[in-house]
């Protein structure tokens, strides 16, 4: 789920001059020299400036989001190219501009048409422009697919009379488990009193509430179901134990050790756990295989609340190998627990007693 | 050669609660090739006896020695490859295991001791021959008569070649054909193959076929008799 939005728009982590993040104009923009060009080459970074504006159609007119791009680091970072769904792509010297395909729809405008915008530049400057859409793209985030507007780099430098400066840079990571070493490289080298490093979940914290909260209610009802899984298991070999207490009886009269009736429960209880395992994986794979290539497309205040934090409102299972290999496992440590009873049960166990009817 | 040889035995079941004294002093030898019933009513103590004699308790004073050893000094597990090399025991029901087939049954503590499956074989088949019952041997205990599962039980218990079979009221849940039946066979292990049965019992007809008679009353030995038959 983060790193849908994250992959498709923010990145992990981005850099930006201090104090944008909390008011977000351009004169909260930097020179791209002040980043240190061992920083450049070390990580791959995609140039932004970033900004509002107002478009029009001619009969519509609505703010949007604009985002100056290098189109070929962009699509390398986020993929861009592959969310084109109408014309071409965009090139760093075209002066034409993608337009999400929701604001498209909005503003009743195709490839071909003319964007007009207008805006306010860099240090009070006038901005204005009146540009062709060479390409509309889709969003997952319902948020993104209804505002943004691309443009190259160089374009949105002249748009709003900035130079050379930029926004913020997007730093790419090959995935999640990267980021801290990123966050601490970046921290160190960047001068603190210029610039702000946040990773993603400074970036989107409603999103991680939202995330955590998710999953702490899944936690829940996981745990609830191994509280099941566990009685159920635990009232399964308590039976096989106590039902045979005669039979366990005879057995160590007739000279069983101990031992060899402990190693034989034992196996008895993880045959009966891994035949649960994979009696539940058969069941659930085809389910969850299923809600993995067809995701449930979420309808009404939940997806409204979905699309608030800027996610695409459909609920997709992750199809997983480790998944699989985790619940497998977790259901061994649980009749590994649970089979400790028993087996001390079995353990005292004395042939005299244990036949006494 | 004694295989048994049981001096002063006593038991006090819940000494700190409330004391049952279960046996008090008996003096029992036991020689090889006899075929031994202990008789007594009801709670006179002979399901005791033989449970210590079996090495399935211990008793509170008194010694007990099994093929010249001294068994109360053996540890748990000791006693437990004793018992499974040294004594065959037939309960009163229930003896075998549900999910093993007859044949499975007898060879069990064979399998135990990891003895080679040509050997086992062999032996199964003896046995179950001995006791009749070669026709049953892929069949599970729930699918015998009472009678039929005793014999397998008696199979089972000979099969490591024990020093002696326990038998604690073999016949105490058979009508009386099976009874006599199950007595039958004892009769002829013990005249042809000389295996010593120690056996208790409080019904007449099986009182009846015993050798040698040692009558328990209230935990001691009242009377003990040697008939000629
Ligand atoms: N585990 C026990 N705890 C207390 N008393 C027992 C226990 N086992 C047997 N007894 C008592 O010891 C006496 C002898 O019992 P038992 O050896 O079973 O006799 P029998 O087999 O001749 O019926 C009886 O009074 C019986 O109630
Ligand atoms: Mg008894």
């Amino acid at each position: 789920m983060v790193d849908n939005v994250v992959r498709y728009y923010l990145g992990y982590v981005q850099i930006h001059h201090k104090g944008f993040w909390d008011d977000r104009t351009l004169e909260n923009s930097f020179e791209p020299e002040a980043v240190p060009a061992s920083l450049k080459s070390e990580m791959a970074m995609a140039p932004r400036l970033e900004s509002f504006a107002l478009a029009s159609s001619g009969e519509v007119t609505r703010g949007v989001l604009v985002a100056g791009i290098d189109p070929v680091k962009e699509d390398e970072m986020t993929g861009l190219k592959g969310r084109l769904t109408a014309g071409q792509y965009l090139s760093m010297e075209d002066t034409a501009v993608l337009l999400a395909e929701g604001l498209g729809q909005l503003l009743n405008l195709g490839v071909g048409d003319t964007l007009i915008m207008v805006s306010q530049g860099y240090q009070g400057r006038n901005a204005a422009g009146a540009y062709p859409i060479k390409g509309l793209v889709k969003f997952g985030s319902p948020e993104l697919n209804k505002q943004l507007v691309l443009l190259p780099l160089l374009l949105a430098r002249d748009f709003y009379g900035t130079g050379e400066r930029l926004t913020s840079l997007a730093v790419n990571l090959p995935g999640r488990e990267a980021l801290p070493e990123a966050l601490k490289i970046l921290n160190t080298e960047l001068p603190k009193d210029e610039f702000e490093v946040m990773g993603y979940k400074q970036l989107m914290p409603e999103l991680i509430e939202a995330q955590e909260l998710d999953t702490a209610g899944a936690m829940l009802i996981l745990w609830v179901l191994y509280l099941l899984i566990g009685f159920g298991l635990f009232g399964t070999i308590l039976m096989m134990t106590r039902e045979r207490t005669y039979e366990f009886g005879v057995l160590t009269a007739i000279g069983t050790r101990h031992q060899t009736l402990m190693g034989m429960l034992w196996s008895e209880a993880m045959m009966i756990g891994i035949a649960g395992a994979i009696a539940g994986i058969l069941v659930s794979l085809p389910i969850v295989w299923y809600l993995h290539t067809y995701p449930i497309q979420l309808t009404g205040n939940m997806a409204k609340a979905y699309e608030n934090y800027g996610m695409e409102p459909v609920v997709k299972s992750a199809f997983e190998l480790w998944i699989f290999v985790k619940q497998a496992i977790v259901i061994f440590i649980i009749s590994t627990v649970l089979t400790v009873y028993p087996l001390w049960y079995i353990w005292r166990l004395k042939p005299v007693e244990a036949m006494r009817e | 050669m004694s295989v048994i040889v049981a001096k002063h035995l006593t038991k006090i079941y819940n000494p700190k609660t409330v004391p049952v004294n279960a046996l008090r002093g008996v003096d029992l030898t036991i020689e090889k090739g006899e075929f031994t019933a202990i008789v007594g009513p009801s709670g006179s103590g002979k399901t005791t006896l033989l449970n210590i004699i079996g090495g399935l308790d211990k008793p509170s004073d008194g010694s007990i020695r099994v093929d010249n050893e001294d068994i109360t000094q053996l540890s748990d597990n000791e006693l437990i490859d004793f018992r499974q090399k040294k004594i065959g025991f037939v309960f009163q029901s229930y003896n075998l295991i549900p999910v093993l087939t007859v044949e499975e049954n007898t060879e069990f503590v064979m399998l135990l001791q990891k003895r080679p499956k040509a050997e086992r074989e062999k032996r199964v088949a003896e046995l179950l021959d001995s006791v009749g019952l070669s026709d049953k041997k892929t069949k599970r205990p729930n699918q015998l008569s009472g009678g039929q599962q005793q014999r397998v039980a008696v199979a089972r218990a000979l099969a490591p070649k024990p020093a002696f079979i326990l038998a604690d009221e073999p016949t105490a849940n058979l009508d009386s054909a099976s009874a006599s039946n199950l007595l039958d066979i004892m009769e002829k292990l013990n005249r042809e193959e000389g295996v010593t049965f120690v056996f208790s019992t409080h019904d007449q007809r099986v009182i009846d076929r015993a050798r040698r008679v040692v009558t328990l009353v209230d935990g001691a030995i009242g009377s003990d008799e040697i008939r000629g038959n």
